[in-house]
């Protein structure tokens, strides 16, 4: 399997990143010389083998489904880039057409 | 005399406990080297001042009868490691400016205990690379330099490894006693191999990773750099510990470490896996793998050869686990919530370009690998697979603890190379952690020691690797190690001289 610029330009846009059209080739030069190398894992056979979902042998912890913390707006909103009345804010997502 | 910046952490403890000098003096001096060895960037910011604060309190701890074996020891802690309204970027743009509310459960444990911050160092972004050289804050430099075939030192700049090569650096080059490192694929112990150091990483599950600021999830774990094994075992002891804030820590509890180290491994079986003589393996490398079994076999231990047969597939396996983990984790950096924000035509417009200027090379590199085997049609074929091999790895590890307490093998296949020789090669620079890699895959405890010099005297570990959650056995036998390889080299100081 290899990917193609197509294929990277649409990763890219999965991942929310900025990719220019300048950067898919050499991008899909570098992902497939890392995915080509990856390719060797096909010839393991793992017919009848579980894939792994916790790699130490414990159970998850139950607790109480119970309130036990927060409260900590300010804290929260300290770091944001730009916040507003005790939110977060961000670009206009709602279309100005038929207001 | 010796200066008090060259103590082990076991010496400093001694002599604040006697009363010989105290921890503000220790910390001054640690400020001072640090001041002096600033052109290594092992440090992204200094704290000098919160360190006098938490020394003062330390002396009173001490004063007071209430230490611990980490009271009054400076620290340097890995950017990695959220600290309390203190830088804490993972060495990303990304993360600009990010200063946390809340303090990491291991640092806090550290803190508890009467450690002192240094600092917070530097390190591959996200601790995605192997050479410390992806970090927005520049390359950290190795204090250890070739030596020439003329016997010449060399002038040019070696990478500490990574991506824990801001802490090995200060420790190495004795700006701080110690400091915490991350373990994800390698980046504690082969930087510790590059430096002349001991680096150990826990069982996955000892410590928590609160406040941590994720890169794979799975395999992420925290650890100590330190000097000597007696050391680790300290520092380990103040490090881990089950935490309720992290549902994969475990509710175990933590031995006293330093107690294993009682210097007697005759009977220990140890193993030497044969795949783990790959190829064009340097023949010094060899020798020194040789030469760590005849030490171990000289103190009693009984050395078993064994067999990991999916080694050979265990680094392909993880460069799908950790960059599918990694794609998921970094997914949260989105312009809106901390860090750097870069306005766009549109909120999606808004987080792409957020994320293009915030990430670097590498770690775009690795988010792209992580989304497409996660991606709709590959998700079988790519990450299933490399779970399903995952398995067989972890097996193979409990298959071979059936007959050994213990495996030696190489930390790295190389001593530290220069600056900018494999930057460009991502998978030569994945070549590093061929050695480290299968044990983070397998969850399991692993340690490097110092053990040797290469031809040109730069340094080499071994290491070894334990049984899930018996640090303790690992560590006995890597004191028993240590002692038998008398690893004394420093590096000559060739910084702040100007």
């Amino acid at each position: 399997m290899s990917v193609d610029r197509k294929t990277v330009a649409k990763i890219a846009d999965l991942a929310r990143i900025a990719v220019g059209q300048d950067e898919l080739d050499p991008l899909a030069g570098e992902l497939n010389n890392i995915l080509s190398w990856i390719e060797q894992l096909s010839e393991v056979n793992t017919d009848d083998v579980a894939p792994m979902t916790s790699v130490v042998e414990v159970d998850l912890p139950w607790r109480a489904d119970k309130v036990t913390d927060g409260g900590y707006r300010d804290d929260i909103l300290a770091n944001a880039p730009a916040a507003d009345h005790g939110f977060f804010t961000v670009p206009k997502v709602i279309e100005q057409d038929g207001i | 005399m010796t200066k008090l910046t060259d103590l082990t952490m076991a010496a400093a403890r001694d002599g604040l406990a006697k009363g010989d000098f105290t921890s503000v003096e220790l910390t001054k001096d640690y400020l001072t080297a640090m001041e002096q060895g600033r052109e290594l960037n092992s440090f992204i910011v200094e704290t000098g001042d919160i360190a006098l604060d938490m020394a003062a309190s330390a002396d009173e701890m001490i004063r007071a009868g209430k230490a611990t074996a980490m009271t009054g020891i400076p620290v340097a802690v890995k950017d990695l490691f959220c600290t309390k309204n203190i830088h804490s970027c993972s060495a990303s743009h990304i993360l600009n400016g990010f200063k946390p509310r809340y303090e990491s459960t291991v640092t806090a444990n550290l803190w508890q205990d009467g450690a002192v911050m240094l600092g917070k160092t530097n390190m591959d972004e996200f601790a995605m690379g192997s050479s410390n050289e992806t970090s927005y804050y520049g390359p950290v430099k190795n204090p250890w330099r070739a030596t020439a075939a003329d016997g010449r030192a060399e002038t040019k700049d070696y990478v500490p490894g990574g991506s824990s090569g801001g802490s090995v650096t200060a420790v190495a080059a004795g700006l701080a006693a110690a400091a915490t490192g991350t373990d994800t694929g390698g980046s504690i112990r082969q930087p510790a191999a590059f430096t002349g150091l001991v680096g150990l990483k826990p069982t996955y599950g000892r410590c928590s990773r609160w406040g941590m600021i994720a890169f794979a999830s799975s395999l992420d774990q925290a650890g100590p750099i330190t000097k000597t094994v007696r050391d680790a075992a300290i520092m380990m002891e103040s490090m881990a510990g089950y935490d309720a804030k992290d549902s994969t820590s475990v509710d175990r509890t933590v031995p006293n470490y330093e107690h294993a180290l009682t210097g007697d491994i005759r009977g220990m079986k140890i193993g030497i896996p044969r795949e783990y003589r790959v190829d064009n393996m340097p023949e010094e490398i060899e020798k020194l793998w040789q030469q760590g079994i005849d030490w171990m076999k000289a103190a009693g231990a009984e050395i078993i050869d064994i067999s990991l047969p999916h080694t050979k597939y265990a680094l392909p396996t993880y460069y799908i686990v950790a960059p599918a983990e990694a794609s998921s984790n970094l997914a949260r950096y989105d312009g809106v919530k901390y860090g750097l924000r870069v306005e766009g035509d549109s909120l999606d417009g808004m987080y792409k370009n957020t994320r293009a200027e915030g990430f670097g090379h590498e770690v775009k590199r690795r988010i792209l690998i992580g989304t497409y085997v996660l991606s709709a049609g590959y998700y079988d074929a790519y990450y299933l697979k490399a779970q399903k091999i995952r398995t067989l790895i972890a097996r193979d590890f409990s298959k071979a603890y059936e007959q050994v307490d213990v495996i030696l093998t190489p930390t790295a296949p190389s001593a530290a190379f220069a600056m900018g020789e494999k930057s460009d090669d991502p998978i030569a620079m994945y070549l590093n952690d061929v050695f480290t890699v299968p044990a983070s895959l397998a969850g399991l405890p692993a340690i490097s020691i110092p053990a040797g010099l290469s031809r040109d005297m730069m340094p080499l570990g071994l290491q070894l690797v334990g049984r899930a959650f018996d640090e303790e056995t690992m560590l006995r036998a890597a004191h028993v190690l240590e002692h038998a390889a008398e690893f004394t080299a420093k590096p000559a100081i060739w910084w702040g001289e100007k």
